[in-house]
């Protein structure tokens, strides 16, 4: 049976990752984890046209290379839980055109890939689905010219904005499999701490994803060091700083925090201010880093938090504060190691 | 962790770095600088060449403007503004570049309801303001000038 504690749902039978598979841009695939992208393009476009239209090959290429992995045909999918940054999350929806599956779209941000995999897991472990995906993507070009200015605009970036990865990422869930595992998810709750700064989101964030980090302590009555590793995706430096000063506020030590935001771009070099973020970023730093430790047992057990800032223009140009939102799922490399 | 906003405004100052001063300033002051020196550099030239000095002005915007589209449309205007800041942007090629970017973005929308409707986006705003500031300044201008001799 399925357990409840406070607001973490903790899965009676953890349901299975059978395969995942993620895809990147050009800076992407130039970053400290390039090497580990299933699929790469150097010119971003994808072959086509526009940069909508890319992002949605990207879904396409990055769903149809996890269920290669899987060996499975997509007629055979029973869920998609499928999310992205455009305006009425239309990568997702046209790049479902091509595969055919039952679908639910999702928005939650930088966030969209912890809530889909937190809904698909639930739905395998629930015995309602026997192949579920969660699948996002983000593309730099597209988000850049929806949310502030044209590329070739000449616009001076702060230090503390982010950089919106042009990745996608997909995993595929089974009710049993050789793992790895998700043991347990906690929805996370809006958090709000009056944060205006569009330019400065991981400080938005951070109070979500301490939120929800305070509250699957507190409901399993665990540690952090309990954990190989927690991720939060994609805080940047200024929100990871802010996270780990509100989780001692809180006290609980983090030492063993790492941000995908961080992971994926070698922020220096690579000139991505406080680091990357989208839906495609923690999305494919899942995919390329977190879940391959996880298979190759380097890691044993990981919390995953995704977190988004849940603002748009209209909102932002109305001087509204930033609601943030962060979801944890709890991953394992083995199946029975409960806390 | 109970934190007021007003704590949480405090921690999120600390966190965050500001913008360095001092090479911002020194890239905006060189690069603008620089595209002033060019505009004069022009003018000078078209006087040489038997312009008047009104036509020679005229002319020498006209050329920045154009070499800033040309550099917009390569995306080496966005590369020097990304170091340069307010020394590409306050320049008539800024007002240029804030022109020409969204006429190539929104392209893909079409002619009419893409480059047609979004170019004046960011440009816009500029030009309403500017121009009531203008015809604000004129009306002041009207009844200050029999004092200023």
């Amino acid at each position: 049976m399925e357990q409840r504690k406070g607001s973490t749902i903790l899965f009676a039978k953890p349901a299975s990752i059978d395969a995942f598979a993620a895809v990147g841009g050009k800076k992407e695939c130039e970053g400290p984890l390039g090497k580990e992208f299933d699929l790469c393009d150097t010119d971003t476009m994808f072959g086509e046209m526009t940069w909508e239209r890319a992002e949605v090959a990207m879904q396409r290429l990055a769903a149809k290379k996890c269920l290669e992995k899987a060996a499975i045909e997509a007629n055979k999918l029973d869920m998609v839980f499928a999310g992205d940054l455009q305006a009425q999350c239309t990568a997702s929806n046209y790049a479902q055109r091509d595969i055919g599956a039952p679908m639910v779209g999702l928005y939650g941000a930088c966030s969209t890939m912890a809530e889909g995999l937190a809904l698909a897991a639930s739905f395998c472990a629930a015995g309602y689905a026997k192949h579920a995906m969660a699948m996002t993507s983000s593309h730099f070009c597209a988000a850049e010219r929806q949310f502030r200015f044209p590329l070739e605009y000449g616009g001076k970036r702060t230090p503390n904005s982010q950089w919106t990865a042009t990745a996608a990422g997909s995993v595929l869930l089974a009710p049993n499999g050789k793992g790895p595992y998700v043991q347990a998810v906690t929805f996370g709750r809006i958090n709000d701490m009056g944060i205006k700064d569009i330019n400065n989101m991981g400080a938005a964030m951070a109070p979500a994803a301490a939120d929800t980090l305070l509250r699957f302590f507190s409901d399993t009555g665990t540690e952090p060091a309990d954990y190989d590793r927690i991720f939060t995706g994609d805080l940047g430096a200024v929100g990871s700083t802010l996270l780990e000063q509100l989780c001692a506020k809180g006290g609980k030590k983090l030492t063993n925090h790492s941000d995908c935001g961080l992971l994926l771009f070698d922020r220096e070099a690579q000139n991505t201010g406080a680091g990357g973020s989208g839906a495609g970023c923690s999305a494919s730093v899942l995919c390329t880093y977190i879940l391959p430790k996880l298979v190759r047992g380097e890691l044993k057990k990981v919390l995953f938090v995704a977190t988004g800032a849940l603002m748009s223009t209209t909102t932002f140009q109305q001087k509204e504060s930033i609601p943030g939102i962060a979801h944890l799922v709890y991953l394992t490399s083995e199946a029975g190691s409960h806390s | 962790m109970n934190l007021t906003k007003q704590q949480y405004a405090e921690l999120v100052k600390k966190a965050s770095p500001n913008s360095k001063l001092l090479p911002d300033c020194l890239w905006a002051f060189v690069v603008g600088g620089a595209i002033c020196l060019l505009g004069q550099v022009l003018r000078n030239a078209y006087m040489v060449w038997g312009m008047t000095l009104t036509d020679a002005g005229t002319l020498s915007s006209a050329t920045l403007v154009a070499m800033s589209a040309v550099a917009t449309s390569l995306g080496w205007y966005q590369k020097l503004a990304s170091k340069a800041g307010a020394g590409t942007l306050v320049p008539i090629t800024g007002f240029a570049n804030a022109v020409v970017s969204p006429a190539i973005e929104f392209k893909a929308e079409g002619f009419v309801m893409g480059t047609g409707a979004k170019m004046f986006v960011i440009a816009g705003p500029v030009i309403v303001w500017g121009m009531m500031a203008s015809v604000i300044w004129g009306v002041v201008y009207y009844f200050i000038r029999p004092f200023l001799g």
